[in-house]
């Protein structure tokens, strides 16, 4: 047996042939997670990913740790049972924009709320790939696809806010451009004790190519993105030149030209109202002088997780009961003999 | 309350002898004897026709305040039903009653071996006669017509003889004849929204072999029999569920004994009940999940995750009048179609049935040592009738139950000797398990075809035929591995064999029994394995002229029967989700004899 803590990247890869399409967003988010889970240093055998169906979910035959590749939104029910069933095991949802908030919405947002310990990647990609480019729960409205030529009719869901509104315990964005950030974050969630909610930006170069450009590419990035750090001021852009700062409710972008650090916003993860004010920032016209779109941790709480509540009710039964004696289960409070 | 019980018993006795079996209640209304002065009650004595219970044992008892069921609990039959009124059961009249501590015997245990049924009668008539403009005291009198409607429809009765009735009597006082019958009527629905489940199992009490007896319901044995078969088989209960009539029980029952270890889990619906329980059955644990046919349609996609994934998986049916919402309080066994057949591709699982309360609970020890042993997802199917009635039952000794048996991997095998193929077989066909936490067996499963052996992903034509065949032939060979099919009564050659499933065997025996005795050639059997046939039910078959297969249902067992054996079976079905009475089984083997 191999010391959990002299792994590296490679030993979590199997001996599958990864098969997503050339140039797919998934391949890096596969490399930062065998990446993070070397370096958590946990056993292998004690490390289960759990997906439901599309491309992100062929994720869990590329880690060599246990695995279940499940059926279409339901991965996060599964996981429920197995963290449920299995409090010390690692477990780690894969799941996509369609998987998890169109066919699996429901099991979302109840996972979110149950607060298992666990951690959900979130592929977005804003498309179906494995079905060949229908427009998905989180497509922008008038999005042209195969099944809207005309443009989706859909408002689009904001995944972040959705996971605030389900009383998630940990949200935070992340993109698969961004590795650095990307293992930063993976590391947060694998920390955090209750759900953990990575939404990654995942670019489908097939059927939505180009989705998260404005995030990415080198011209734009610096003006739409802010990283957001615990206790640290917003500032961004190419040079520093701007900042975010809070009026009454309302966030706004001022000059560093006219504004000192001590002015501006603070992040601070433990504010759910900020955290609201952070998951609303989406609206996508930051190069005219909107808002840029958060990346990093906007919301952690510390709240009891639902395996741990279980396991107390279980030893509490038992403290009171005493341990179940199956012969007076059998028999009951009241008996009579036949002669 | 004399009026009530008197129109209760007109109400019966207009139906007569028609609807037999089911508890068809001549009645006998007496006042109650010894309750606490100026409190008043009712009770009601209920004997059925087919079959004969002591006279002084009572049925059903109404209990308007804590008074009454103190002074009449003690002649009510063990699985009686109590009707509480919860309003008599405040402090006040617990004091009046003269109960010891301040703890309603509603909320003790003391109530264990019964039927209780609470409802709050005095603020729902209240509630119904709001806008009636009649004083309280009035209103308070018309509180006995929300039990009689209550009653009425628990016993499937029409409200007409009683609305007659009141319409004459209070021809005078229209506003008093309008109150009853508002209220009659409020009892009336209140059973139907409630999902009160009506028909309900009675077995003799009489004559049973000695021995130490309990009461038990068959949702209660079902769920005693999975803790104790998870214990028998060293795994940890896991029970995902979503609350739906006529199985909600079971998970009320579980969720009593985590003192035993057990886990229930209620879901946010039935696709995640049955998911959860996957999960936990791939995390180790023995993963159960229950629900009636509307649910057991949503669950059928992850029944077919659990087929390829080959893992111990107990769902559970307590079947309903169907097809979609159907008749939720009535009882039927039309979804053993749907247990077969009811997934996408070819997906056999194991069937295993209940044919009577106590029953539920072999029934279930059997099928999850099926599922455990054979690392398939298995199917226990009982029904409403069943599930709600109750029986005297012999209970077994838990060191009588043998043990069940895990086919774990070996991760020391596996490090010393070669790579772990998941779904390498044995003999049986049956795959090791491998759970997180073993050393060296990591490894990943799902719903994409699988290659033999290795269980990699594979779209191979060759390899995704010999797959569904082992999957088949997996069901196929357990036959080998369940006790052979014996006949319950009569001679093992004759003129007509009565072959049934699942809760008509109370009504099949009594039939059978009778006819016997009347010098016919008789005989009955009755199929606890439904997928794999035990092997020997064709010959079985083969030695009767006739057969004879009564379901509550338009024809499902003697269609499976027919078709894999061509036996040339007879059907005879009811489908007004009532059980069959026995005179018209007795009948129907007549016109074949």
């Amino acid at each position: 047996m191999q010391n959990p803590t002299t792994y590296t990247a490679k030993d979590f890869a199997t001996d599958q042939d990864v098969r997503w399409c050339p140039g797919c967003g998934d391949y890096s988010i596969l490399k930062q997670m065998q990446s993070t889970m070397a370096e958590a240093g946990i056993n292998k055998k004690d490390i289960v990913f759990v997906s439901g169906i599309g491309c992100s979910s062929r994720f869990p035959y590329y880690m060599d740790t246990y695995g279940i590749h499940s059926i279409h939104g339901r991965a996060t029910a599964m996981a429920s049972g197995l963290k449920a069933a299995r409090p010390d095991l690692s477990v780690w949802v894969i799941t996509g924009d369609g998987d998890s908030l169109s066919i699996g919405g429901n099991h979302l947002i109840h996972l979110l709320r149950r607060n298992f310990d666990l951690n959900v990647l979130l592929f977005n990609n804003e498309i179906y790939g494995l079905t060949k480019g229908q427009y998905s729960p989180t497509s922008p409205k008038g999005q042209v696809t195969k099944s809207t030529p005309m443009g989706s009719l859909d408002h689009p869901f904001n995944p972040q806010a959705l996971a605030l509104g389900a009383d998630a315990t940990f949200v935070a964005r992340t993109m698969d451009r961004d590795p650095k950030h990307m293992r930063e974050i993976l590391a947060a969630g694998n920390a955090h004790k209750g759900t953990s909610l990575i939404e990654i930006y995942q670019n489908c170069n097939v059927f939505n190519d180009g989705a998260f450009e404005v995030f990415t590419d080198k011209a734009t990035k610096a003006k739409s993105t802010i990283t957001i750090r615990e206790g640290e001021p917003m500032i961004y852009g190419a040079d520093s030149e701007f900042g975010i700062r809070l009026n009454g409710m309302k966030a706004e972008v001022v000059s560093m030209n006219d504004c000192s650090a001590d002015d501006l916003w603070i992040h601070d993860s433990s504010d759910r109202m900020k955290a609201t004010i952070l998951s609303r920032m989406f609206d996508n016209n930051a190069l005219e002088g909107g808002l840029p779109r958060p990346f990093g941790i906007l919301y952690q709480e510390d709240r009891f997780r639902y395996e741990d509540a279980m396991k107390a009710q279980l030893e509490h039964a038992i403290s009171v009961k005493g341990d179940g004696d199956l012969d007076a289960l059998i028999q009951g409070s009241h008996t009579w003999t036949v002669d | 309350m004399q009026l009530t019980g008197s129109l209760f018993t007109d109400t019966n006795a207009h139906y007569g002898n028609d609807i037999s079996t089911f508890p068809n209640f001549p009645a006998e209304i007496r006042a109650p004897q010894g309750t606490v002065a100026g409190v008043s009650g009712f009770k009601l004595h209920f004997a059925s026709v087919d079959i004969f219970t002591p006279g002084d044992e009572v049925e059903v008892l109404v209990a308007m305040n804590a008074a009454a069921l103190k002074a009449n609990v003690s002649q009510l039959k063990k699985g009686g039903t109590i009707i509480a009124n919860t309003a008599g059961f405040d402090k006040k009249n617990l004091r009046l009653a003269k109960y010891e501590s301040d703890v309603s015997p509603l909320l003790d245990k003391t109530l264990d071996q019964f039927r209780v049924v609470e409802i709050d009668v005095t603020k729902m008539t209240k509630e119904a006669l709001a806008n009636s403009g009649l004083g309280t005291k009035d209103i308070d009198r018309c509180k006995n017509m929300f039990v009689l409607g209550f009653l009425l429809w628990m016993y499937n009765r029409s409200m007409e003889t009683t609305q007659s009735f009141i319409t004459e009597k209070f021809s005078k006082k229209p506003d008093i004849k309008d109150a009853n019958l508002t209220v009659l009527k409020a009892g009336y629905y209140f059973g139907d929204t409630n999902e009160t489940f009506t028909s309900r199992y009675e077995v003799e009490s009489a004559n049973l072999p000695s021995g130490e007896y309990r009461s038990i319901m068959g949702n209660q044995a079902a769920a005693l029999g999975a803790i104790v078969a998870a214990n028998k088989a060293g795994l940890e209960l896991f029970y995902g569920s979503y609350p739906i009539t006529p199985a909600s029980d079971i998970l009320h029952e579980l969720a009593r004994h985590k003192n035993y270890g057990v886990k229930t889990f209620q879901a946010e619906d039935e696709i995640a009940a049955i998911c959860a329980s996957i999960g936990a059955s791939f995390g180790g644990s023995l993963g159960m999940t229950a629900s009636s046919g509307p649910g057991i349609a949503l669950k059928g996609e992850a029944m077919g995750l659990a087929v390829m994934l080959e893992i111990p998986l107990l769902i559970i049916n307590v079947q309903r009048g169907g097809p979609s919402t159907g008749l939720p309080t009535k009882t039927e066994q039309s979804d053993l179609m749907q247990a077969m057949y009811g997934r996408n591709g070819e997906a056999p699982l194991v069937i295993v049935s209940a044919s009577h309360p106590s029953d539920c609970f072999d029934a279930m020890v059997e099928a999850v040592r099926i599922t455990v042993e054979h690392m398939i997802p298995a199917m226990f199917m009982s029904d409403g009738f069943i599930a709600n009635g109750s029986e005297p039952w012999s209970f077994p000794k838990a060191a009588d139950i043998s043990s069940i048996t895990p086919r774990w991997a070996d991760p020391e095998k596996s490090l010393s000797d070669e790579t772990y193929f998941p779904f390498r077989r044995n003999e049986k066909l049956v795959r090791e398990w491998a759970i997180p936490g073993m050393e060296n067996l990591q490894h990943r499963v799902g719903g994409l075809e699988k290659e033999n052996e290795t269980g990699n992903v594979s779209y191979d034509p060759d390899n995704h035929e010999l797959m569904v065949k082992i999957r088949q032939e997996k069901v196929d060979l357990i036959a080998n591995h369940i006790p052979a099919q014996e006949i319950a009564q009569g001679d093992e050659s004759g003129s007509v064999l009565v072959l049934g499933w699942g809760s008509t065997y109370g009504a099949i025996r009594t039939a059978v029994r009778d006819l016997i005795k009347d010098g016919h050639k008789v005989s009955q059997a009755h199929v606890r394995y439904l997928n794999p046939f035990p092997k020997n039910l064709e010959e079985l078959m083969s030695k009767f002229d006739r057969v004879l297969i009564p379901e509550i249902n338009n024809g499902q067992l003697v269609h499976l029967i027919n078709a894999k054996y061509g036996t040339g079976a007879v059907p005879f079905n009811k489908i007004q989700g009532m059980p069959f009475t026995s005179r018209e089984i007795k009948e129907q083997i007549k016109e074949l004899i």
